[in-house]
């Protein structure tokens, strides 16, 4: 039986509908798993995203661009394939794609988490034949704290910070997670602020009827803004710029799953890291394969070869599919882009070196030599 | 354990010194004078032996996780440090993170008693692997990372010795000088150890060396410094940097890491039983055979072997090269100027007869062989008569098997650490080739994730063979974006291994090629780094074997094997052990 999905040079392409799952190049019809840049590109004729995300599919793709919706469960059909999406947890609008034709059933999930995220619908698994799944953080070394305990060591990080009359600046990618980080805090301790990329994104999120807190914009040419009470939430391309001088001292901390391991975090150069992340811990993506009742499991992202000989290990048919979305990000420039969400790829990669620049000469400066 | 614990994740959690110094002085005021000496000679880099090998560790880990054990190594390749790697792949502890078991030992020195000292002297595998997992049990992720290292003996919390005795010294109320001095020497077992590091009026530890006076590299041509006269100029010796320390009738011999190595170099302590009482000298360890010096690759295998035979000796003799004199019957003379110092060294050589040692050109005839079996030899001093006779002599560095020539003011003092302006090291330009990246793994601590160690190629008949390993010279900016293009290019993986088709073309600098019949490509180089990345050259314009053994240093023919010498009766009775070892 042919594959119902395959990679063409656009992207992930199912024959039999005709149409394409988050394509890197223009076609006639995308189906969109969230709006993160590296999954949701501009210039295709027609997109279909589930409806809770259609308004922060538009802030990012903008212009008049037709956007069709699906409700999660609900289902169209393209050429008599039945396409339906179905929640990820990922961000806002995150779906997997369940595609269905001739008995089989693929389920595409684009970036997904098992965790509990309180600004979009929890991950359902779908029973399926094949299943797509990402594996960003494919090795057992990455196990999440319970997001409580995250959100307890953030509060009393920010209530130190305000203790010395240091802001506290967390950074976290605009679309996704520093809503999310908004919605975990405590926003009795003080003020919240949001970069203007983080701002697009909040008004998109609260007209999509997420509930955030009080976040406030930052005033250009301002001083001291906060007063050095304030958790400000921006994403990472500040860092190297001078945006964050309007607060006067800061404290600058990441939340991200990479965190886990401290040379990651020492090479960005922050002090603190907070291990919160919007893709699945390795127990995550397991239960999430055993859930989907799959016995062929192709592995894109990250740690696909770990992952799929994992999966093999554990008497599944398992592989790796080569996508765009594999690994690093190819074609992600690092480059303080510190102004549109658009300069986002995929929000987990452990991209951009923050290292501080004095920092910036030879790391290594004493040569190990090889002896003849 | 808990307050070391957080120490050394606070001090993981700042990357300013500045903050490090503040954070030990806290720590070192607070912290009992027992866990005071454990705490100190951990974090002044004190080797401590293997509890249980990381084999083992591995394997029983990979169980308690459930994994198999190839997947430790991935996540290892991943992490890029085992404790760490363990430390996470482990089940949840069954006691609360931080508030349980990690209490239960109390200080740092129970922990170390209670733990890792019962797991080394355990013989019993079955048993040893029953108190690692009663102790993983009881332990959160942090805390195991920490405990890890202890068991392993590999503990590295981004703190130098000198900071350590920086913030020691504050403790103590004493120069940062003085701290290291101390922190050199000392014992670091008991309480009292450590009470005494830290007793503000204590009295100099009798076989302590002093901070080793370093030279800086000098970037341009020595012109700005004024009139050659006022220069000591020697060679710059291929060799290991050492100090010898002769009081109240013991030897000491220190390399520049401040390890003990004398009982490595049984015959140059023998010899210096000799030394007048109170005698300091500074100066190289080199093997020298057949009237010449030999490279620092055969002092090593000498460095490398702690207990010696007489085989070794007779085949790698090394000889304590001195160019200075720190302290002549008990006096420190560092504050006298260079020139009083060697005068006083040549006195010192003249009386016992220490020949000099010149460098020979390749093709000169060698130099009386009498040098091989002389444990003492005192380093020349060049007379040149202006600069470019200096420049000439530096010319000649490679021929002669010297790194270059020193610079040294004739008027300055014996400082400390690399104060600018007194000593200058002008080596002789690297070698230098444009080579291929043709593989990586991914590096370690900061470099974590990332395909950060090289491996180069040269073209060798319209293929790439391996030249070198290279790990150092890139900025974190380069190394990031090196990493992706690894990850975009990769042909194969083996492990941890990457190859890669050929698009990163790289200037490579090194000292010296060499014939290597255990290279496949033929050639060694030594001390390979990475001077540039040449955007600008495509692979097909980097070097070729051909250029690279055009490089290769004359072969240096080693002299035959002399006779083993007839047994000297030894003075100690270490030495007569060691000796008689061989027979």
């Amino acid at each position: 039986m042919a594959d119902l999905l395959v990679v063409s040079d656009a992207g992930l392409y199912c024959p039999a509908g005709d149409f394409w799952i988050d394509p890197w190049r223009s076609v006639p019809r995308a189906v969109i798993t969230h709006a993160h840049a590296d999954h949701a590109r501009s210039g295709c004729d027609r997109y279909l995203c589930a409806a809770p995300g259609k308004l922060v599919m538009r802030s990012r793709l903008g212009g008049t661009v037709p956007i069709d919706t699906l409700r999660y469960g609900e289902s169209t059909t393209f050429n008599g394939v039945k396409v339906s999406l179905h929640p990820a947890g990922h961000v806002l609008g995150s779906a997997q794609v369940r595609v269905e034709h001739g008995g089989q059933v693929w389920v595409v999930s684009g970036d997904y988490k098992t965790a509990p995220d309180p600004t979009c619908a929890p991950f359902e698994p779908v029973r399926c034949d094949v299943f797509i799944t990402e594996s960003t953080f494919g090795l057992p070394i990455y196990r999440w704290p319970a997001p409580e305990i995250i959100a307890a060591e953030i509060n009393a990080w920010w209530r130190a910070n305000q203790a010395e009359g240091k802001t506290s600046v967390l950074l976290a990618y605009a679309l996704g997670k520093a809503q999310r980080l908004a919605a975990m805090v405590d926003p009795s301790i003080g003020p919240i602020h949001g970069h203007g990329a983080v701002m697009k994104l909040v008004r998109a999120y609260r007209d999509s009827g997420v509930r955030l807190p009080p976040i406030d914009a930052v005033p250009a040419r301002a001083k001291r803004v906060g007063q050095g009470r304030a958790l400000v939430i921006a994403p990472p391309s500040v860092a190297a710029g001078g945006w964050l001088r309007v607060f006067g001292e800061v404290v600058v901390a990441q939340a991200s799953g990479w965190m886990t391991v401290r040379g990651i975090r020492r090479r960005r150069g922050f002090g603190t890291g907070f291990v919160l992340s919007d893709h699945a811990d390795f127990p995550g993506l397991v239960s999430a394969v055993e859930a989907t009742g799959a016995r062929r499991v192709l592995v894109t992202h990250g740690s696909s070869e770990a992952f799929a000989r994992f999966l093999r290990g554990r008497g599944l048919e398992a592989d790796v599919l080569a996508t765009r979305f594999t690994g690093e990000q190819p074609d992600r420039d690092d480059a303080g882009d510190d102004d549109d969400v658009g300069a986002e790829a995929d929000p987990d990669v452990p991209g951009p070196d923050m290292s501080r620049p004095d920092d910036g000469a030879a790391v290594d400066s004493a040569p190990r030599g090889e002896l003849p | 354990m808990k307050r070391f614990t957080d120490l050394s994740w606070r001090l993981d959690a700042t990357t300013k010194t500045s903050e490090k110094e503040a954070l030990l002085v806290d720590y070192f005021r607070a912290v009992p004078p027992g866990d005071g000496a454990v705490a100190v000679r951990i974090l002044s880099g004190g080797r401590q032996s293997r509890a249980v090998s990381t084999t083992l560790l591995r394997t029983w880990a990979a169980e308690a996780a459930g994994i198999p054990d190839w997947l430790v190594e991935e996540c290892y390749a991943h992490v890029g440090d085992l404790a760490e790697t363990l430390a996470l792949l482990l089940p949840e502890p069954v006691a609360c993170l931080g508030t349980g078991a990690a209490t239960e030992w109390g200080g740092l020195a129970d922990c170390m008693r209670g733990t890792v000292d019962r797991i080394r002297a355990e013989a019993d595998e079955g048993r040893k692997r029953a108190l690692v997992e009663e102790v993983w049990r009881g332990l959160g992720p942090a805390e195991r990372i920490v405990w890890h290292k202890f068991l392993t003996g590999g503990l590295r919390l981004g703190v130098s010795r000198t900071l350590v005795a920086r913030a020691l010294a504050v403790v103590a109320g004493v120069e940062p000088a003085e701290m290291l001095e101390r922190l050199v020497a000392a014992r670091l077992e008991t309480a009292d150890d450590y009470r005494e590091l830290l007793d503000p009026a204590a009295s100099a530890t009798s076989r302590r060396p002093y901070p080793f006076f370093l030279a800086a590299p000098l970037d341009e041509p020595p012109a700005m410094l004024g009139d050659v006269a006022g220069w000591q100029v020697e060679w710059k010796w291929d060799g290991a940097r050492a100090q010898l320390v002769r009081r109240g009738g013991e030897t000491a011999l220190w390399t520049r890491g401040e390890d003990l190595v004398g009982e490595r170099f049984p015959e140059v302590v023998a010899a210096a039983e000799r030394l007048p009482e109170g005698t300091v000298l500074d100066g190289e360890l080199l093997v020298v055979r057949g009237g010449r010096q030999l490279g620092f690759d055969q002092l090593s295998r000498r460095l490398h072997r702690k207990a010696p035979t007489r085989r070794d000796i007779a085949e790698l003799p090394v000889a304590f090269l001195a160019y200075d004199l720190l302290e002549a019957d008990g006096v420190d003379l560092r504050a006298e100027p260079l020139c009083q110092r060697r005068r006083q060294l040549e006195a010192l050589a003249a009386a016992r007869g220490w020949p000099g040692l010149e460098p020979p050109m390749v093709g000169d005839p060698l130099p009386s062989p009498d040098h091989d079996s002389e444990p003492f030899l005192l380093s020349p001093v060049l007379c040149p008569t202006d600069w470019a006779a200096v420049a000439s002599a530096r010319a000649t560095a490679r021929d002669r098997g010297v790194e270059g020539v020193m610079l040294k003011r004739r008027e300055g003092p014996y400082g400390v650490g690399r104060t600018r302006g007194e000593w200058w090291k002008w080596k002789i330009e690297p070698l230098e080739i444009d080579a291929v990246l043709i593989g990586a793994v991914a590096g370690h601590g900061r470099r974590a994730g990332l395909h950060t160690d090289y491996t180069f190629g040269v073209w060798d008949d319209g293929r790439l063979v391996k030249i070198a390993n290279a790990y150092s010279g890139l900025t974190d900016k380069e190394l990031t974006e090196v990493d992706r293009i690894i990850r975009m290019t990769t042909l194969e993986k083996k492990g941890p291994w990457r190859g890669v088709t050929a698009t990163l073309v790289m200037q490579l600098a090194f000292e010296r090629v060499a014939e290597s019949t255990r290279h496949a490509s033929g050639v060694a180089v030594r001390f390979p780094r990475i001077v540039r990345w040449r955007r600008d050259k495509s692979p097909a314009e980097a070097g070729s074997l051909a250029d690279l053994r055009a490089l290769v240093a004359p072969v240096e023919t080693l002299p035959p094997l002399p006779p083993l010498p007839r047994l000297i009766p030894p003075p100690g009775d270490r030495q007569t052990r060691l000796w008689e070892e061989d027979e």
